[in-house]
């Protein structure tokens, strides 16, 4: 099985299939819990502990998919560009928001890691969780985090914000639709933007700049927050 | 190799800069709007294999398994709790300037 898996075509077509039988199976079950990465990413570890194939030869393969996440994130420039009219006429509210969603987040989970004893490679990948998981991977390969940890826990966050995000955010006295899905995209990234979506384009579209407004500031902020929290606790 | 002593990922400065040439007009929306509407729709595809990395940390993950589940449920909903509030906040409050600048028109 080893040497079936070192060929790459092998291993592109096979992720490729899971990936496509998750979503067609989410698509048609509607249930959030099945989102198709989840599912895709657990199928394969399922499938290379079974048959004894170490990851290395996985990889082999898998390198040329990984190959296009960076394009993939360059590429999230053209929907950013269609929402800057958008930003640009609440611009003072997203900003502020935004900005005060991303550093809480950031020093919340690193203070409850760091009290719990998490260790610093894993306080470090903790860090970008809530913003959606291309840009998380490299915030996490930059500031030297473990990056498939950041993936995983990304992915999870979205799907506990998706369930319970609109919830918390009534019973906390956010009555605003226009700051829930701001909230919704900033904590929750992708699966809280497509629980949005389910309402209505105009919330999926404000989602959706909170996703990516969060995942730039973070991007940018991360590594500073970090520092400064450096100086008062010893990662 | 590092020519700044920025640390933001290159993907990340490339799509800023592509946002920044699409708005100067220098880069027409037609020109990238194909491969960059693949792109995005087939971008979670791109990630399965930084995920299925993670069987490599199992022994680690188990190991701070409640710091890692506790520090990011709590977390999740405080970013929440303080993006909504935050902007709900400053939404009411320039609401209400822009009610008093019209009842002062009056």
């Amino acid at each position: 099985m080893n040497g079936i898996f070192q060929n790459e075509v092998v291993v592109v077509a096979f992720t490729f299939i899971i990936y496509f039988l998750a979503q067609k199976l989410q698509a048609k079950t509607g249930f959030i819990l099945l989102n198709p990465i989840l599912i895709t990413i657990i199928i394969i570890i399922a499938f290379l502990m079974i048959f004894n194939i170490d990851y290395e030869s996985y990889h082999q393969g898998s390198k040329y998919i990984d190959f296009l996440l960076k394009p993939a994130v360059v590429a999230l420039g053209v929907p950013l560009y269609r929402q800057l009219e958008v930003i640009r006429k609440q611009a003072l509210a997203i900003v502020i928001s935004q900005l005060a969603g991303c550093i809480a987040g950031i020093v919340s989970v690193v203070l409850i890691a760091k009290l719990m004893g998490a260790s610093r490679e894993i306080i470090f990948s903790l860090a970008p969780k809530s913003v959606t998981t291309p840009i998380a991977i490299e915030i996490s390969r930059s500031i030297g985090g473990i990056a498939p940890l950041t993936a995983s826990v990304v992915i999870v966050v979205g799907i506990f914000g998706a369930v319970f995000g609109y919830s918390i955010l009534k019973l906390t006295g956010v009555k605003n639709p226009i700051s829930q899905s701001l909230s919704m995209g900033n904590a929750a990234h992708a699966i809280g933007t497509s629980k949005s979506m389910e309402i209505s384009a105009g919330f999926g579209a404000m989602s959706s700049i909170g996703l990516i407004v969060n995942g730039i500031f973070t991007a940018v902020l991360a590594p500073y927050v970090l520092k400064l929290m450096g100086i008062w606790i010893v990662f | 190799m590092h020519y700044t002593s920025v640390s933001l990922p290159s993907s990340i400065i490339g799509m800023l800069l592509l946002t920044l040439l699409l708005k100067l007009g220098w880069i027409k929306p037609a020109w990238v709007k194909g491969i960059a509407d693949f792109l995005v729709k087939t971008l979670p595809f791109y990630f399965v294999p930084a995920g299925v990395a993670v069987m490599l940390y199992f022994d680690l993950i188990a190991s701070s398994l409640w710091p890692i589940v506790v520090a990011s449920a709590v977390s999740t909903v405080i970013v929440l709790v303080v993006t909504g509030w935050t902007h709900q906040f400053i939404r009411n409050r320039s609401k209400k300037t822009r009610d008093t600048l019209k009842s002062t028109e009056l």
